[in-house]
């Protein structure tokens, strides 16, 4: 489908139309000191070749390291295929399908993505996607206060065991809306959320608590317990939840005794590369109850006019374009192009291969911990089973110990430091099924000499005459 | 033409509403708001004992083309509410000053009813538009 742009007779013919010069002038209303004006900072446009040599430069100076790191974003396995179909002309655009008459492929994608994720939650209802994990949690709190008309509490639990971007990313949405995000400590030992924690906080009324499963340390919650307690206070239930480790853990929409009534994550894992941080794809699902407070595109399956199946957007009234500034969200969007790679990824590995990649990598990094924790001073700081990452202790600063390793071409993990001091030195590993045996064997083997030489005794200094 | 019956009172966003002589009155959106939004599939009622300001947005009706925010001419407290709205939301479509009634409020001033447009008024609204 070309998106043609106007060429600038169009242009003055409609400038002409309604009497106006020139296209600026429609701007007036905006003070002139809010505008953007002239981007500074730009280069002079390069030759193809001269952008070759740089970017083949730039990538020479990532190298291409052995990679430990999750926290949120996962080195998974994506089949050459994905990739070969998603570039396709056909389906080669991040942009939503508004005509439907135009687009029914990209239509049918966005209705098997949802159909695939309702079926990895367990619950009714999936948007079209979101732009990442931690802005779909923003929009589930901001759904769950919506829903909470009758009791109007504004206050939602959120663990401080979460993803601490997504903690940040939703208090920075929803702030503006009044809407207080209470923090909820974790327990010490068990790195989990606990009643007994919880108990102190819920004195006031809630809208909403937040589970993270797996947790920020990759430790799994007990989600029945904390869903049933939750739910007990009038509260909704929002999980968080990485759509690998649903292959073999319980879905939201089975928490507890009436499952929990949302759940979002991020469907990075589904066939999206690491690629610096982004674009990812949010994706957000819920109880059919709370469906009209869903933002985002849906895609539904009707009959045309021959009586024939097609697909089409639907439910839109919730959406900017016809309810205004009452509009459930001003999200106007999804990730088209990413969601497109998940369908075809989740279509190609099936329910039998998603959970085989869930087991290789549970399996990689319980074998990941056990090689680094033969090292003196390095130990599991939780008790609690994990997923595919864990918090280790280390003996020395973390910091450095990680330096060291990228030295040896080795990312060793997230310094957990910046955002849970109380942890000390600590690091959160992960080994997904893309880390071989004897990967894990030079990481354990690089580690040990690392931390060797900063926790032994130096040779005696003290020369014997 | 619309129908507007003369025993009922409106707003100027086409709600009307009806006195039960019993303290409480019922409110729905008129025919020519019906026949406006064209057929409806969703109606969101406000909750039974919500306290709802004069003009507060309380109920949302969507159609295929529009969703319209619903506000109560009069301050006071939901009282009751058109469950059945929930699966047939056609109803005010059929039957706008009947089976399509919204929602009943027991209002916190009793004299205010008398104080919302009457029937001549709002036509002549309608007439303008």
């Amino acid at each position: 489908m070309p998106f043609i742009p106007h060429t600038p007779d169009q242009v003055a013919a409609m400038l002409a139309v309604i009497g106006v010069e020139d296209i600026d002038d429609l701007f007036d209303e905006i003070p002139a000191d809010l505008r953007a004006g002239e981007l500074k900072g730009i280069p002079a446009a390069l030759p193809e070749m001269e952008v070759g040599r740089l970017m083949a430069a730039r990538a020479r100076a990532d190298g291409q390291p052995l990679c430990f790191i999750g926290a949120g974003a996962y080195d998974h396995h994506i089949p050459a295929v994905v990739w070969q179909l998603v570039a396709r002309g056909e389906l080669y655009s991040a942009y939503t399908p508004y005509q439907a008459e135009a687009s029914q492929g990209t239509l049918q994608i966005l209705y098997e993505f949802q159909s695939m994720m309702t079926a990895l939650t367990a619950l009714d209802v999936s948007n079209a996607s979101l732009y990442d994990g931690a802005s779909a949690l923003a929009e589930a709190i901001l759904m769950a206060v919506r829903a909470n008309r009758h009791g109007k509490a504004r206050r939602v639990l959120v663990p401080r065991g979460l993803h601490p971007r997504y903690r940040a990313v939703a208090r920075a949405i929803v702030r503006q809306q009044d809407i207080e995000l209470v923090e909820v400590p974790f327990d010490p030992a068990g790195g989990h959320l606990t009643r007994e924690a919880l108990a102190p906080f819920a004195t006031e009324p809630f809208a909403a608590l937040v589970i993270p499963q797996p947790n920020f340390f990759g430790v799994l919650e007990e989600v029945d317990l904390l869903t049933d307690w939750a739910q007990a206070q009038g509260a909704l239930v929002i999980g968080v939840v990485n759509p690998i480790a649903l292959a073999l853990l319980s879905p939201p929409g089975e928490w507890g005794q009436k499952g929990a009534d949302i759940a979002c994550g991020e469907a990075q894992p589904l066939g999206m590369p690491l690629a610096s941080g982004g674009p990812y794809a949010g994706f957000l699902c819920c109880k059919e109850a709370l469906m009209r407070q869903l933002p985002g595109r849906i895609a539904g399956r009707t009959l045309d006019l021959e009586g024939k199946p097609g697909f089409t957007l639907t439910l839109q009234a919730r959406e900017q374009h016809i309810r205004r500034s009452r509009a459930t969200s001003n999200i106007c969007t999804n990730q088209g192009l990413l969601v497109t790679a998940a369908t075809i990824h989740l279509a190609l590995l099936g329910a039998e291969g998603l959970e085989r990649v869930a087991a290789a990598c549970h399996a990689n990094t319980r074998r990941l911990s056990t090689s680094l924790c033969a090292t003196p001073g390095v130990e599991p700081i939780f008790d609690r089973p994990c997923f595919h990452e864990q918090a280790l202790r280390l003996p020395a600063p973390a910091a450095d110990v990680l330096r060291s390793l990228a030295a040896h071409n080795i990312l060793g993990g997230y310094d957990l430091g910046t955002d849970y001091p109380e942890l000390g030195p600590a690091i959160l590993v992960c080994a997904t099924e893309m880390r071989a045996e004897e990967d894990i064997a030079t990481y354990a083997t690089k580690l040990a000499r690392v931390i060797a030489t900063r926790t032994q005794a130096r040779c005696p200094v003290e020369p014997k005459f | 033409m619309s129908q507007v019956p003369s025993e009922l009172r409106y707003t100027k966003d086409h709600e009307w509403t009806r006195d039960n002589g019993d303290g409480t009155l019922t409110i729905g959106i008129t025919d020519h708001a019906q026949e406006a939004l064209g057929d409806l599939v969703f109606v969101e009622v406000p909750e039974q004992g919500r306290e709802v300001a004069a003009g507060e947005a309380c109920a949302v009706v969507e159609s295929v083309k529009a969703a319209s925010d619903i506000f109560s001419p009069l301050a006071g407290t939901v009282a009751e509410v058109n469950g059945a709205l929930a699966d047939a939301p056609e109803r005010i479509n059929e039957d706008p000053y009947g089976e399509g009634w919204i929602f009943k409020l027991s209002p916190s001033e009793g004299s205010a009813f008398a104080r919302l447009m009457d029937a001549d008024a709002y036509a002549r609204c309608l007439d303008d538009e």
